[in-house]
């Protein structure tokens, strides 16, 4: 409504643009004359030799040239006398007060969108929180971000989203950049660390597992570090490690935490005899040992699997935990040398193949 | 609603416009005084209404309001606000509402400050300020609208090409439409005074202003256009003689030699015919220059959009405004009474000869444009004509006409004596020849040319002021009385020396930047250092920043000179994320008139950045001269003879006026 309110105001502004002067007829300026120029032109050749610019002869040469101009344009302006025209006036005011709007407004209601309202992008953006797409928003959210890269809470609202949506190497840097400018904690490096992993297509990689060691060293109770801590135990085919490290966490785990569940899951996954576990007594062992020591004990399995490997080459499953081992152990030349072994050994099986293609591409190990 | 009201606004004009073109010409016919002061309202009006519907398309960029299509496409909400705003004429259908604006701001100052001017003659005036106002709004409702909505709006816009986010955005455009738009002015009082049939030594006085206004802007945006291009391009150049520039070099050369023949007139009511000429054809280049840049025939930074639609309009507009003036000239040019004879040497003809060497240069300026794309419409095939022809032509011309410049302020109107102003101007001469032998002997050796244009630059300048010094009686009579009449002295006067004058620095700056530029070019790493021109530059890093909407990459250099700290440098090169572009931002240290000057180019693999530094000897005075130029204008324009008239207090003779 105020928009029509608007326009009539501009439309009767714009009318009575026109009719003031027509209405005015009687008391219409006459307007400027030549004649002024022309006298102002003699008073300044007298201005002129008085600072003895101009000789004398030139100066009168030129006042009468000056006078000749001003007889001729008086004789010209008695001439002509103002014969005012009422019919034609009559005919303007008519024009203005009705072609004129009528015009304007068939011509902008073919153009323009009167109906249309105002989107100014503040008050868009404050009501838009139901309504709007997730993609919008966190398109938002991350313009904002651009603008103003040091806001750590931003960041920190933004990762889970970008987690959810699927966005992983997204949220890692949101997550880094949540750690670097909104203060590190516990929490944090472990969401850092499932966007690690999310991201390498869920192995626990070196760099993720750092994440999670880290997490731990902050607040050992940490559920979501010790969680995926066992996880990669399990995936460096260490499940007795997992299923403890599972197991602790369930004890101080309140029943109706919802990660019970899950975790209760995992440990089953790994309770069963599924690879070559180590004995309980060789575990009691290994907490006893030194870190060399320990390093030669599992060194020793990771060559007992490969060797029982060299004879029985069908077992993928074996094959993938062996190259895990040595990728972990940061022998990647084993590893590669294993993979050739192993796709020698299954070639004969498609299926196979493609599985431990897959597994060694999960490993960072292509081709 | 805001965009509504603008669109709303935009429309009224039109219609304002089309009753100023046509009301006020039958008031003059029939001689009704009402009906001739309908173009002062409504010229008013247009004006208030033009300038309402910019301010709402201002107001829609600044709160990013992407219903409108025109934002969308030319704006990011992310920009700083002076982008924001100057982004609303950094596109096609912004830079036309700016261009009618003006258009509409010069009708306006006509209706109001036009009082010494014959009724009817205003009232002719403006009305075919009508006419091509009406022409133009109707260009942009029809194929340029920049209210066109969107129902449902992105939520981000599609941002400002890079390079035109810059303060030069702010002032170059507006300047140069204020140049070329002024000169509608001189047009249409050019048209007017054909339709009267009446032209004599008034015309001139009241045209002169008006002409003098626009020759000022134009210069300044013409300079400040070249500047930006030097620094924002990052080639270091300033001048291309691209046909964009070309068509804004066209309506100069004629509007300069306007300025001096409208003088003529003014004081000899001689030239008429010709001045009359010049006015049509400095607009009609004008507008020649709108068409070449905004139909898209050029493709060029300026060219913001292409569309054949857009294209034929506005050729429609220029066939119809420069064919219909013209042939009203051929029609009543024979009836104007032709004006005063006078000899060859006197001042007078020097102005001719000054008009001859203008016309011819804007007529090879405009051949070297126009003749490539022609011969592209008629065979096809695709030449450029670069700065070799332009070089070529255009240096000729300049010589001789610089070399006469000193003598035609020194010359008397009627008949001159071209002995007496060379012996006044033997001490320019003599200063001219002594800087030639100086720099003879210091680059021995080097650019035989160089020298004698600088000469001639030199005489020029100091030609300038032998004239001011004749005139007050400089180191003839005491300083006192020489300063007395100095203040005596017409400003015109002044204006007219410094103007020229400031053709000579002009020259100056050129002729050293061709010939004494040195340049280093390679790629650097950290802590590596190029030599030029006696200075060392280090390059002591380079960083990664985050900016408002863009990513930039800086290198520091640091500046020495003889172990000499002399300052920073820090040229970078921006990412646009929005648009998916770069920028390079040059980097200048001004030492007096002299520039270094750094631009950034690609990174390598190992991290060494290919690197521009261009060492430019005074090249600020290749601008500094048209800003003294320009300044010399509004030095003139403030001579008491030209000051626009004033509202004259009520005559007490109006019950003498006749009754209706």
């Amino acid at each position: 409504m105020t928009l029509w309110f608007v326009f009539a105001l501009m439309t009767v502004m714009a009318i009575f643009a026109v009719l003031w002067p027509l209405s005015r007829g009687a008391l219409a300026q006459p307007g400027g004359s030549e004649v002024v120029v022309y006298r102002d032109q003699l008073s300044e050749i007298d201005r002129d030799v008085e600072a003895g610019l101009i000789g004398g002869d030139e100066a009168a040469a030129a006042r009468v040239e000056i006078s000749r101009r001003l007889l001729a344009a008086d004789d010209g302006e008695q001439g002509v006398a103002p014969q005012p025209s009422l019919g034609l006036r009559r005919a303007s005011a008519v024009v203005a007060l009705l072609a004129l709007p009528i015009a304007a407004m068939t011509f902008y209601l073919s153009l323009g969108s009167p109906r249309l309202g105002d989107f100014p992008l503040a008050s868009r953006v404050s009501t838009a929180d139901v309504s709007q797409p997730l993609d919008k928003m966190v398109a938002q959210v991350e313009a904002h971000l651009e603008k103003n890269p040091t806001d750590g809470r931003g960041w920190s609202v933004l990762a889970p989203v970008l987690m959810r949506l699927g966005r992983h190497d997204a949220a890692v840097r949101a997550y880094r950049n949540s750690i670097s400018y909104g203060g590190d904690s516990a929490a944090r490096r472990s969401d850092l660390g499932e966007a690690l992993v999310e991201s390498a297509g869920g192995v626990v990689t070196a760099e993720a597992r750092g994440e999670f060691e880290r997490a731990v060293s902050l607040n050992p109770e940490e559920p979501k570090a010790t969680y995926f801590l066992g996880l990669a135990a399990e995936q460096d085919g260490r499940p007795t490690d997992a299923a403890a490290a599972w197991r602790a966490m369930l004890a101080k785990t309140p029943a109706d935490a919802p990660w019970r569940p899950l975790v209760e899951a995992a440990l089953a996954r790994v309770g069963g005899p599924a690879a070559p576990a180590l004995s309980n007594e060789a575990v009691a062992a290994a907490k006893d040992m030194s870190e060399a020591e320990r390093g030669a004990m599992i060194s020793g399995m990771v060559d007992r699997l490969a060797t029982r490997l060299k004879e029985d080459g069908g077992d993928v499953e074996g094959w993938l935990r062996l190259l895990r081992a040595y990728m972990v152990m940061g022998e990647r030349d084993k590893a590669v040398r294993a993979l050739t072994a192993a796709r020698q050994a299954v070639a004969a099986d498609v299926e196979r193949l493609r599985q431990l293609n897959d597994g060694a591409k999960n490993l960072g190990l292509d081709g | 609603m805001i965009a509504e009201a603008g669109h709303y606004a935009l429309v009224l004009a039109l219609a304002l416009a089309l009753i100023q073109s046509t009301v006020p010409v039958l008031g003059a016919l029939r001689g009704d005084r009402a009906l001739m002061n309908v173009a002062r309202s409504t010229a008013l009006a247009q004006l208030l209404f033009v300038a309402a519907s910019f301010a709402a398309l201002t107001m829609l960029y600044i709160v990013s309001d992407f219903s409108v299509v025109n934002v969308f496409e030319n704006s990011h909400s992310m920009k700083p606000l002076l982008y924001k705003i100057t982004g609303v004429w950094g596109n096609h259908e912004g830079s036309m509402l700016l261009w009618v604006l003006i258009l509409a701001l010069f009708g306006g100052l006509v209706a109001a400050f036009g009082n010494n001017l014959p009724l009817s003659l205003r009232a002719h005036v403006l009305a075919v300020q009508g006419w091509i106002a009406a022409a133009f709004y109707l260009f942009i409702l029809v194929t340029s609208n920049p209210f066109l909505r969107i129902a449902a709006p992105p939520i981000e816009g599609r941002d400002l090409n890079p390079v035109l986010q810059d303060i030069g955005l702010a002032v170059h455009p507006p300047m140069l439409y204020l140049g070329y738009v002024g000169f509608s002015i001189s047009f249409s009082f050019a048209v007017a005074a054909l339709i009267e049939g009446r032209i004599d030594a008034a015309w001139a006085r009241w045209v002169r202003p008006w002409t003098l206004v626009a020759w000022v802007f134009l210069t300044l945006g013409i300079a400040m256009g070249s500047y930006w291009a030097y620094y924002e391009l990052g080639w270091g150049g300033w001048w291309f003689w691209d046909p964009v520039e070309n068509a804004s070099l066209m309506p100069w050369l004629a509007g300069t030699a306007l300025l001096h023949s409208a003088v003529v007139m003014e004081k000899r009511n001689a030239l008429k015919v010709w001045t009359i000429l010049l006015s049509i054809l400095t607009f009609s280049l004008s507008l020649l220059g709108t068409f070449l840049v905004r139909s898209g025939v050029l493709t060029s930074v300026h060219a913001f959009a292409t569309d054949p639609a857009r294209g034929v309009f506005i050729l429609l507009i220029l066939c119809i405004f420069i064919g219909g003036s013209l042939s009203l000239y051929a029609w009543r040019a024979s009836t104007l009474k032709q004006g005063g004879l006078f000899a060859p040497i006197s001042r007078e003809g020097a102005l001719v000869l000054n008009n001859l060497f203008l016309t011819t240069a804007c007529a090879t300026v405009f051949i070297g444009t126009l003749y490539p794309l022609a011969l592209e419409v008629v065979t096809g095939d695709k030449i450029s004509v670069g700065a070799p022809f332009f070089n070529l032509t255009f240096g000729p011309l300049f010589v001789p006409l610089m070399l006469a410049m000193p003598f035609g302020p020194l010359l008397a109107w009627k008949r001159g004596d071209l002995l007496g102003a060379a012996q006044r101007l033997a001490a320019a001469g003599i200063a001219a020849l002594v800087a030639v032998a100086v720099l003879w002997a210091w680059t021995f050796g080097g650019s035989t040319f160089a020298p004698l244009a600088i000469g001639l630059a030199v005489f020029v300048i100091s030609g300038a002021f032998s004239d001011l010094a004749e005139r007050t009686g400089l180191f003839r009579v005491p300083l006192a009385t020489a300063l007395r009449r100095g203040r005596g002295l017409p400003r015109a006067a002044w204006g007219g020396a410094f103007a020229h004058a400031g053709v000579g620095i002009a020259l100056i700056g050129i002729v050293c930047e061709t010939t004494w530029n040195s340049e280093f070019i390679g790629s650097m790493k950290p802590n590596d250092v190029a030599g030029i021109a006696g200075y060392q530059l280090k390059l002591e890093n380079v960083k990664q920043r985050q900016g408002p909407n863009f990513r930039e990459m800086t290198a520091e250099f640091s500046v020495t000179r003889n172990g000499g700290q002399l300052g920073l440098m820090t040229p970078s090169k921006r990412d646009f994320t929005a648009r998916g572009s770069s920028t390079t931002e040059a980097a200048l240290l001004t030492r007096g008139a002299s520039q270094l000057y750094i631009s950034l180019g690609e990174t390598s693999a190992e991290g060494a950045v290919a690197v521009r530094i261009y060492h430019k000897p005074m090249v600020l005075l290749i601008w500094w001269g048209p800003v003294l130029m320009a300044f010399g204008g509004l030095l003139s324009l403030s001579d008491r003879r030209l000051r626009v008239g004033a509202p004259k207090p009520a005559k007490p003779a109006r019950a003498l006026q006749p009754a209706e």
